[in-house]
């Protein structure tokens, strides 16, 4: 049924693959993280611009993503940008809700207490709120990622530029070639599932006081960093 | 002034010394704090605003190195009172002079480092360890790491809280007495001269209440703060409160007066109501057992001479032998009638304990609790838990009448 010869010959052209997906993946994560949180961080300081905000983020993201694709085509051609840009702005409304959402479950006793105690309202926000949001933004991170890393593979409309593993789903389609396509598909699959238990472990090693004290894992965390 | 008598470290023989006296009066206050002066403040919400949380034309001033208990109905303005004194709350009109210097006019991250603050809540950082917590002033003020570290520990044990069990632990892992005594040691790390304390000891039961109580205001004898102090408890503003500034709805001041005036005096029907009908009782929480006349108790150590320690108590009104360990910590007490003729004494057979007083423990509570125990006596300690003397529901009702108290 599957082509073992196919699959061990390919070997380094997985790898190679794997790499551009995971380049693909997190460009749009980072830059969609960026602007996520600069918008989150305003909607938090201005409550009214929230709506707004997170209504036009999920209205994005109704949008089919064959449909964007097609539509930058003509505007920015077959280009990075043209993969990029619908990757960041499907992680909006994920990463947007999460970070609003980890800032609104700080504590209001403990913003009072640091306002009271002298905490610029920078230093409060960077050593206190964010600190404190960090379970609630990783959350959106490891949607968004798993989001993403599926995304990716729809790049490959773009041609073989793109795609990452979503490459061998779409050449083996074009062959009628089933080993190539469940290839490409359960790459990506392990890929982000791989991609999520790091980020489990980065949120344990981040916020070590959300569990009890247990100093064995953060060697765990280290050893697993590979 | 009684000289205090410690137990002594030696088995007791036959001599006075196996009996102990009432702890010592307290010395005279040397002042870390800074006079606070409200001078005709006011915080509207909106113009013509009387509502929850406006104060209206509030004029006052705590001595240097006083408790101000601002005491009153919800919505009084009490808490806006003390925010403003911090500037979390900015008045509608007029200044609070803290050693003579408009709050207003200084640099506002500046004036809260230097004001300890505490809220009901406690607001410990959940994302930092309890030593990283106390030093948050410190480190805001950019101490170095060694001093930070050598701060916190101090404050820890002044509060109570042995460091080396408690710097690493995380918020979570603290009961709440253990959570407010962090809180107060947080505020007091850069020793500011004035705190100000939002129902400090609101969130607790309380039998850790009485004790953080307690504890603070032997603390407060060395520190000398300036305390402003919120509750909407009245016992809890007589007992704490040097002065008592008693609010009502709108945010105006009812009466600013020491407690003893404010349940001899009360200044309108209000203040009267508040206080309540049991001014004579609440006059139990002026006194604290400290101010009670000595009375020693018999006591005696497992393995002392029986014949001894029966002859003692026999010879004493009250019918209950006092068992102490090596450091004179009590064990429980020996019915005079179940002490041997011979041998020695042993704590087998010893009934259970009495209630524990401080000897900053009001006549209030103390009363309370032997009523609450049913027991006719319990037993003042100091701080390591010795056995200091006895209170009995006869100490204090002697001491409870009309013209009477410590003489």
């Amino acid at each position: 049924m599957l082509d073992w010869g196919w699959l061990t010959s390919h070997v380094g052209a997985f790898a190679d693959r794997t790499v551009q997906h995971v380049y693909l993946a997190a460009i749009g994560l980072l830059v969609g993280f960026l602007i996520a949180f600069a918008l989150a961080l305003w909607a938090v300081r201005r409550r009214r611009a929230y709506p707004p905000i997170a209504g036009l983020a999920g209205v994005v993201y109704t949008i089919p993503s064959l449909v964007l694709f097609a539509a930058l085509v003509p505007i920015t051609g077959i280009s990075l940008l043209t993969a990029e840009v619908p990757l960041v702005l499907y992680t909006q409304v994920i990463f947007i809700r999460n970070i609003v959402a980890g800032f609104d479950a700080v504590p209001a006793d403990v913003v009072e207490a640091a306002a009271g105690m002298g905490y610029t309202p920078n230093q409060r926000l960077w050593r206190v709120e964010l600190p404190l949001a960090v379970p609630l933004i990783v959350a959106g991170l490891r949607v968004a990622s798993v989001s993403t890393i599926g995304l990716v593979t729809i790049t490959g409309t773009l041609g073989d530029r793109f795609g990452g593993l979503g490459f061998f789903i779409f050449e083996g389609y074009s062959r009628s070639f089933s080993t190539e396509i469940l290839a490409g598909a359960v790459l990506s699959i392990a890929l982000a599932l791989a991609v999520d238990f790091l980020l489990v472990r980065a949120q344990r090693w981040l916020t070590p006081w959300t569990r009890p004290p247990a100093p064995a894992d953060r060697l765990a965390a280290v050893e697993t960093g590979a | 002034m009684r000289d205090p008598s410690p137990v002594p470290a030696s088995a007791p023989g036959a001599d006075a010394s196996a009996t102990v006296s009432a702890a010592p009066a307290t010395g005279p206050r040397r002042s870390g704090g800074a006079t606070v002066t409200f001078e005709r403040v006011t915080k509207r919400y909106d113009p013509g605003d009387k509502g929850p949380g406006a104060v209206n034309d509030l004029s006052f001033t705590v001595p240097a190195g006083r408790i101000c208990v601002l005491v009153g109905p919800s919505g009084c303005g009490k808490t806006t009172s003390l925010k403003m004194v911090n500037r979390l709350i900015e008045p509608t009109s007029g200044r609070i002079l803290i050693d003579g210097v408009d709050a207003s006019t200084r640099d506002v991250t500046e004036l809260r480092r230097g004001i300890g603050y505490v809220i009901q809540q406690v607001g410990l950082f959940p994302h930092q360890t309890v030593g990283e917590n106390v030093a948050v002033v410190p480190r805001l003020l950019g101490w170095s790491a060694a001093r930070q570290r050598e701060r916190s520990d101090e404050l820890l044990g002044l509060v109570g809280l042995d460091p080396a069990r408690y710097r690493d632990r995380y918020p979570s892992q603290l009961s709440g007495g253990e959570r407010q005594r962090v809180g107060v040691a947080r505020a007091l790390a850069a020793d500011p001269p004035v705190m100000l304390m939002d129902e400090p000891f609101g969130a607790v039961d309380p039998i850790v209440r009485e004790r953080l109580q307690n504890e603070f205001l032997r603390l407060q004898q060395d520190l000398a703060k300036t305390i402003l102090f919120v509750t909407h408890d009245i016992d809890e503003a007589i007992k704490m409160g040097d002065l008592v500034a008693v609010m009502q709805a709108g945010g105006v001041l009812a009466q600013f007066a020491p407690p003893e005036q404010l349940l001899a005096q009360p200044a309108s029907e209000f203040v009267a109501r508040f206080v309540g009908a049991d001014r004579g009782l609440k006059r139990l929480s002026l006194m604290r057992v400290r101010d009670l006349p000595p009375h020693p108790a018999v006591i005696a150590r497992p393995g002392d001479d029986a014949a001894d320690a029966r002859r003692r108590i026999l010879a004493d009104p009250f019918p209950y032998l006092l068992l102490v360990d090596a450091i004179g910590a009590p064990i429980g007490w020996l019915d005079q009638r179940a002490i041997p003729t011979s041998g020695t004494l042993s704590a087998d057979g010893a009934n259970a304990m009495s209630p524990l007083f401080a000897p900053e423990t009001t006549i209030k509570d103390a009363l309370s609790m032997l009523l609450d125990n049913e027991v006719q006596a319990g037993i003042t300690v100091d701080r390591d838990g010795r056995a200091l003397g006895l209170v009995t529901a006869q100490d204090i009702a002697l001491a409870a009448r009309p013209e009477g108290g410590p003489r």
